[in-house]
């Protein structure tokens, strides 16, 4: 057997043995040795998925009795580089869930679930024939289903979430079934190798159906509606994990598709993944900048970076088939190291979040606050993530959305020529959507950062916080570092990820210098290792002169040097990340629909004195209001006309199987 | 080695030049409105007052207050290095791409709004969250304006974009180049808070951007903010002017050339000061909520640029 094989079967194991041990285990024990468990799945899945991406192949054969072909789990390169993302969040999540779970959260039915969740994330990657791919996803989805509802009991709000992400996750499944369905149709087989030559009808359709099954497995805008309440009410490595790799699996499905399964598609499929992409970055950081709740906020900017990860995938699409090869392998390129960077940086941002809940029992950005000072290890990781998640260089994220630029601005022509009208429109106006989306982002950000962590705490929860235990910072500490890591050597990294897609990974990316990374084909350039050179060489005779002035001139710490006059300035005067987005929510007032209620309290005696103001405000999701809640308003109605069908009476229940029988005879006796 | 001596030498020219400027866009505004001004040396004086004081700061401050002027110190430091200012010789590992420049600015622009929120009161986070805004929505209009200027050269590094437009001038005055460059314009005028957009001049609370982020630090704080801003607006204005008029740029390296390229900037630099001050004597800060209007207007100049450079030429 090879080693590859080998990997998915011990993985497979361990997975069962871990189930063994939460059902087994005393409760005491229940989260440390189910824990390591979960950490080793990960490392071997780690070390399965990086085998199989530097080319290694092999796999496990699993034979059925049904007439359809064996199931085959053989992950090739780009399954391999998706079992590594998965493997690599699955790790530290493994590691903050040993010491962050605590009542419901460390109940025996969450920790069966948490081997399952992790195993079956892995799977969906290494398997080869769409029986086995719908099978792995289905045991993910169940997986992260009761992980989900670990908390139902205490909170009502979860009972909800989990019947929107059932919900939403069936209806997913619903569309690749029937995608995966067409195709094999069409090809005769359920193997993925055997899809290639399709007719175009079929192939459209597939491609319609899985673009939506995957979109919506990849939280894109309209199928978005269960992220900002799932991710916020799961518990927050469950949330990490979810966000983290959950969300690639949607991401590995749109690359399936689009490389391997349905190459040579006509412009327009390009077209309508951009479109999607688009809307989804657009509208998700739009959300994400007005958002007070910390999870929610982290939620709809996982919308926000897959949608930048599909908008790279259309341009890519588009710019292939008018043969601008080197522009559309640097977006491809571009596109995974969204994934891969979107992998480090939001799922240390949702332990962080976790890390504060955890501190203050708090979500809500309106009541932190000053937290800078009483956890520095969670700051300083959660303030890395932010970087990466704002795009600000020596970030993953940064390099990412950089090499998303290049491409895109040198798509629009080859050899001097345009290439076409279609994408002299498309390009700019892709920029355009990035850099609105790479501004907001920025502004969410700085707001997330800056309202929790830094100023004056807001509440007494906030002003008690204390850091994290241990084995929790180790893994944000360790998440801080994948971010820094991959955005300071962006060149190796990114060699390897174009292997996975690219005939001819070195036209497209070469590594150069210190780790920088170049694209030879659009001769563009980034070394952030030299940024980083040049920018302590600049700093150093300002840091000097800082130090020598300071030796002279030390400073004063008062209560309030300023403060807009003094002694009314009390903390709760200071700008809440409500009060910090308002500007926003104005400006973009149309599509967000803010509901705003403002009480004012007049005092007795006078009118012109004002004793209370009682301010709300309320954002929406647009697409729950208007797209779901007419359909779930009709489904209702159509419920309480069927209630007089379905009375509970035994009776009547037996006269119904009885006149079905009746009519089933009958239609055979015809 | 060439590329080492002209960024050190932007680095010394723009760190002398930037106080000046200041003051010379103070001083030509005083002589126009009839008052006697304070001279242009002013802005050195002040540096050197703030630098010899000892800092207030809030006990509630954290490391942001001290680190953040350093940040924003640094990251327009850096513009210095990258831009072609002197000179269009690139380092081979970092060209002075037009994505990275923006993006080094942007720490910046993070330093300065996350100073703001530190102070802990309710000036600082205004200022902080009306900066941010106009950040966000001054983005697209920056990086179209960088696609318009990237299409002729063929790439988006700084030194090249400016040769080529030494090259060939007839680039410079095509209406797709102009349209870009009024674009880049509105957009460097809404990151460095100059009028319309923020009011440099003032102290009151509702015209308040900048100032109202800044005023919690004191001492060597409040200088190295006052400095950050300062080098960033000379920077940004000595690209504008490589961009509108390219001529004395060193392309070559030598002495003399060297020589050319300083005294050409400094000229330039101080030129578009003395045009700013004078446009900002005709216009009015307008209304916070009517800036997105001014932003779209110029993002959709720099949209236009774009499109009609690959429809057009």
């Amino acid at each position: 057997m090879s080693g590859i094989g080998a990997g998915l079967l011990l993985q497979l194991g361990l997975g069962a043995l871990a189930v063994l041990t939460a059902l087994t285990a005393a409760p005491s024990l229940r989260s440390r040795a189910v824990g390591i468990l979960c950490t080793l799945i990960a490392v071997i899945g780690f070390l399965t998925g990086l085998g199989a991406m530097l080319g290694a192949t092999g796999g496990l054969r699993i034979s059925i009795a049904l007439p359809i072909d064996p199931l085959l789990l053989a992950p090739d390169r780009l399954g391999g580089l998706f079992m590594l993302i998965v493997s690599s969040v699955g790790i530290l999540v493994s590691l903050y869930s040993m010491s962050s779970t605590h009542g419901p959260d460390a109940s025996r039915t969450a920790w069966v679930a948490m081997p399952v969740f992790l195993v079956g994330m892995q799977l969906v990657p290494a398997a080869t024939d769409s029986v086995s791919f719908l099978l792995a996803l289905e045991i993910m989805t169940l997986g992260s289903t009761v992980l989900l509802l670990a908390d139902h009991a205490s909170r009502a709000t979860v009972a909800s979430a989990g019947i929107w992400y059932s919900a939403m996750s069936q209806l997913s499944f619903f569309f690749i079934l029937a995608g995966f369905a067409v195709l094999a149709a069409a090809s005769g087989g359920t193997s993925f190798t055997n899809l290639q030559e399709i007719e175009p009808v079929p192939a459209n359709v597939a491609f319609v159906l899985l673009l939506l099954g995957f979109g919506g497995k990849a939280e894109l805008v309209p199928l978005h509606v269960w992220v900002p309440r799932v991710l916020p009410e799961a518990p927050s490595h469950v949330s990490a994990a979810m966000s983290g790799a959950m969300v690639k699996i949607g991401v590995y499905g749109g690359l399936l598709v689009s490389v391997r399964l349905l190459p040579d598609g006509p412009a327009w499929w390009g077209i309508a993944i951009m479109v999607v992409g688009g809307a989804s970055a657009l509208y998700g950081i739009l959300q994400a900048s007005v958002s007070s709740d910390l999870k929610v906020l982290l939620a709809y900017s996982t919308t926000e970076n897959m949608g930048l990860v599909f908008l790279a995938l259309g341009a890519s699409m588009l710019l292939r088939g008018y043969d601008a090869q080197a522009a559309a392998d640097a977006a491809l390129v571009a596109a995974l190291l969204l994934a891969v960077s979107h992998a480090a940086f939001k799922s240390t941002l949702f332990l962080g979040a976790g890390a504060i809940i955890h501190a203050t029992g708090e979500r809500n950005l309106d009541r932190l606050g000053g937290l800078g000072a009483r956890m520095p290890v969670t700051a300083a990781a959660f303030g890395i993530a932010s970087l990466g998640a704002a795009a600000i260089p020596i970030t993953s994220g940064f390099v990412a959305e950089w090499m998303l630029l290049q491409s895109l601005i040198h798509g629009g022509r080859l050899d001097g020529a345009v290439v076409s009208v279609a994408a002299s429109v498309a390009m700019p106006l892709a920029v355009a959507v990035i850099a609105l989306t790479a501004g907001l982002a920025l502004l969410t950000f700085v707001k997330a950062y800056g309202i929790a962590f830094l100023a004056r705490p807001r509440s007494t929860e906030a002003a008690e916080a204390h850091e994290v235990p241990p084995l929790m910072q180790l893994s944000l500490v360790l998440g801080a570092l994948f971010v820094l890591a991959l955005g300071l050597l962006p060149g190796p990294i990114a060699a390897l990820v174009a292997q996975t897609v690219s005939s001819n990974p070195s036209a497209a990316v070469q590594s150069v210098g210190l780790g920088g990374v170049s694209l030879p084909g659009i001769g563009a350039v980034l070394d952030p290792l030299m940024l980083v050179v040049l920018s302590v060489l600049v700093a150093i005779p300002v840091i000097v002169s800082i130090i020598v002035s300071a030796l002279r001139y030390p400073h004063r710490t008062v209560e309030l040097p300023w403060g807009g006059g003094g002694s009314r300035a009390r903390p709760r005067m200071q700008y809440t990340a409500t009060s910090y987005a308002e500007p926003l929510v104005r400006v973009f007032d149309d599509v967000l629909k803010p509901s705003r209620d403002v009480q004012v309290t007049h005092v007795a005696e006078s009118r012109y004195l004002v004793e209370r103001v009682r301010v709300e405000q309320r954002v929406s999701d647009v697409f729950e209001t208007r797209l779901y809640r007419p359909v779930l308003n009709l489904f209702q109605r159509y419920g309480i006309v069927v209630r007089h069908i379905a009375n509970g009476s035994i009776h009547r229940y037996l006269s119904y199987s009885f006149v079905a029988l009746l009519i089933v005879l009958i239609v055979v006796s015809l | 080695m060439n590329a080492v001596i002209i960024a050190v030498v932007q680095v010394v020219l723009f760190v002398f030049l930037a106080p000046v400027l200041i003051g010379v866009i103070r001083q030509v505004r005083a002589t126009i409105e009839g008052r006697a001004g304070v001279g242009i040396w002013q802005p050195w004086r002040d540096v050197r007052k703030l630098l010899a004081k000892n800092p207030v700061r809030a006990t509630d401050s954290s490391w942001m207050l001290r680190a953040g002027p350093v940040a924003l110190v640094v990251s327009s430091l850096l513009l210095c290095v990258l831009l072609p200012l002197v000179g269009t010789i690139p380092f081979a590992l970092v060209p002075s791409d037009l994505f990275v420049i923006v993006s080094v600015m942007l720490i910046g622009v993070v330093a300065l709004a996350l100073v703001g929120l530190d102070g802990g009161t309710a000036f600082g986070g205004m200022g902080s969250s009306r900066h941010m805004t106009v950040a966000a929505l001054v983005e697209p209009t920056l990086l179209l304006s960088i696609y318009a200027f990237s299409i002729p050269a063929g790439t988006s590094t700084l030194s090249v974009i400016v040769e080529t437009r030494l090259l060939s001038p007839e680039v410079i005055i095509s209406p797709v180049s102009v349209l870009a460059l009024v674009a880049l314009s509105i957009a460097i005028m809404a990151e460095t808070a100059r009028l319309p957009i923020d009011n440099p001049g003032t102290h009151l609370e509702v015209t308040m951007l900048h100032e109202a982020m800044i005023l919690e630090a004191s001492g060597r704080d409040l200088a190295w903010l006052e400095v950050g801003s300062w080098l960033k607006l000379a920077a940004l204005l000595g690209l504008v002017g490589n961009l509108a008029v390219p001529w004395g740029v060193l392309t070559d390296f030598s002495a003399l050339g060297l020589a050319v390229g300083v005294v050409s900037i400094t000229v330039k630099v101080l030129v578009l000061g003395v045009v700013l001050s004078v446009g900002e004597i005709f216009l009015a800060k307008v209304r916070l909520f009517q800036v997105p209007e001014l932003l779209a207007g110029s993002f959709a100049l720099a949209f236009l640029a774009v499109t009609a450079s690959y429809l057009v030429a």
